[in-house]
């Protein structure tokens, strides 16, 4: 599976969607994904791909990580999978 | 009803060893907040904290006391014994049988645990110390506290995260008020900055990396500290008659919960809490001269707060001070509003209202007075202390000079 549908599929199993009701359009708030279930997203995708996502609740705007829409997160850990140093 | 005084505080945090030294530092706005000292500090994504350092405790315990206090039962027993201390009193007969302790905390032994889960799960081990229950149990600190004072009345812990100590505060007010006991020892006491606690907390991203800066625009979350806050709560006629001297008068409080969400505090919540703490102690919204608040520094609860605080007291929030101590000396969890009510203490006794350090920017969503950065002399009348809790519990408690 690509980046992408890894995501996908995480984000929509928060969600309580199929993943082909996730659009790349979509922000969290459409999916009804409330900031706890945002934390819970987050600890997956690190999960999965095995990195550290830069990003501190209180100030989202700040991280260098954009949570604005599923395609922004997708665009994200793509950037991070490619630095991500090895153990 | 029965009129509540204090007639004894004690402490111990990373801002002092005492109350004298706290409020020192307080009233020089020095931080305690620092580098963590522990192990494998550096698996972790936040290493900073407040705790309480040059601590030995091995100068103050003997060896079969450390077997069965966890670090935070040894911070309750020194403010415990700082707060008798200075109350004078002493617990034998009809005293001792009605007299008990209530104390606040959320971990129970969170050293304890973290060093034999190391033990068990991480060094393979399959035996542990045979101390390790009574030493972890919520119940220690406040079960070892009527062991060394000989209090037999109603004595137990109550936790409810972040506002432990303001509900056991409140919860000891009500017995004094009641006449059900004659003095009540009441507090909080917390000891969770170790590997797993600190581990725990940083999974909910909402802790600082640098600093604890609540109700500034530029602040990025909360800061975890450690330590204990004891009070001796007399009924008040009890504490004439021996001549004791009075700190405050503990004249309300209140407690509401907010029934929406397990992490996000609710505006309605905490106005609920603060406007029936001020009915409950009788006075008018206008005599609020200066409130403790809960004030973590994470965006959620700062701007909730202010609004709740604005909410309850309309024009008059523009008149009175809020500041939050949490800057200098963490958020101590289930302990904090403990310590918290020595600044109150502070400002109603000495006339210093303790500031809100590290405050750098002003935040339209908190235009409050939150006494930035420098202590400011203020003479303030009635005082009150904000609590409000993960799970939506909140505890608000309202004092009076005496």
């Amino acid at each position: 599976m690509s980046v992408k549908d890894r995501v996908i599929a995480i984000v929509a199993e928060q969600a309580v969607l199929e993943p082909s009701d996730v659009t790349l359009e979509n922000t969290l708030e459409d999916l009804g994904i409330d900031s706890l279930g945002l934390v819970e997203s987050i600890f997956a995708i690190e999960e999965e791909f095995d990195i550290s996502i830069p990003f501190n609740a209180n100030e989202p705007e700040k991280s260098d990580f954009d949570i604005s829409s599923v395609a922004s997160i997708i665009a994200g850990i793509e950037k991070l999978v490619v630095s991500a140093p090895t153990e | 009803m029965k009129r509540v005084v204090i007639t004894g505080a004690g402490t111990i945090n990373a801002l002092g060893h005492d109350v004298p030294e706290t409020l020192g530092a307080m009233k020089e706005g020095h931080c305690g907040i620092g580098p963590l000292e522990m192990r494998d500090v550096e698996r972790l994504a936040v290493q900073i904290g407040a705790q309480v350092s040059d601590f030995a405790s091995d100068t103050i315990f003997n060896r079969q006391q450390l077997a069965l206090y966890d670090r935070f039962t040894q911070f309750a027993l020194i403010a415990a014994r700082e707060a008798l201390a200075q109350s004078g009193l002493e617990f034998s007969g009809a005293l001792s049988a009605k007299s008990g302790v209530v104390m606040g905390n959320s971990g129970g032994g969170m050293q304890t645990l973290d060093e034999n889960y190391r033990t068990v799960y991480e060094d393979g081990k399959n035996r542990v110390h045979p101390f390790v229950v009574p030493k972890l149990m919520n119940n220690a600190a406040a079960s070892h506290i009527s062991m060394e004072f000989n209090l037999k009345g109603p004595s137990f812990t109550v936790a409810s995260a972040c506002a432990s100590s303001n509900h056991a505060m409140a919860q000891a007010f009500q017995m004094v008020r009641s006449g059900m006991a004659p003095v009540m020892i009441t507090g909080g006491t917390e000891s969770m900055l170790c590997f797993g606690g600190v581990k725990a907390w940083e999974g909910l991203r909402v802790m600082s990396k640098d600093a604890c800066r609540p109700f500034s625009s530029t602040r990025n979350g909360m800061v975890q500290g450690e330590g204990a806050g004891v009070f001796v709560f007399e009924e008040m006629d009890h504490a004439k008659a021996r001549g004791a001297e009075i700190l405050a008068e503990v004249i309300g409080f209140a407690m509401t919960s907010d029934a929406s969400d397990i992490v996000m505090p609710s505006r309605q919540g905490a106005s609920r809490a603060i406007a029936g703490a001020l009915q409950d102690a009788g006075v008018n919204r206008e005599e609020v001269g200066y409130i403790n608040a809960h004030g973590t520094g994470t965006a959620a609860n700062d701007k909730t707060e202010c609004s709740a605080v604005a909410d309850v007291f309309g024009p008059h929030a523009d008149n009175l001070m809020m500041s939050s101590t949490k800057s200098m000396h963490g958020h101590l969890i289930g302990g904090t509003g403990a310590v918290e009510l020595l600044a109150c203490i502070m400002a109603l006794r000495d006339g210093v209202i303790a500031p809100t350090i590290g405050y750098e920017e002003p935040d339209p969503e908190c235009a409050l007075d939150v006494v930035p950065n420098e202590a400011r002399e203020a003479s303030v009348d009635v005082v009150l202390s904000n609590a409000f809790a993960f799970g939506g519990l909140n505890a608000v408690l309202a004092l009076r000079r005496v």
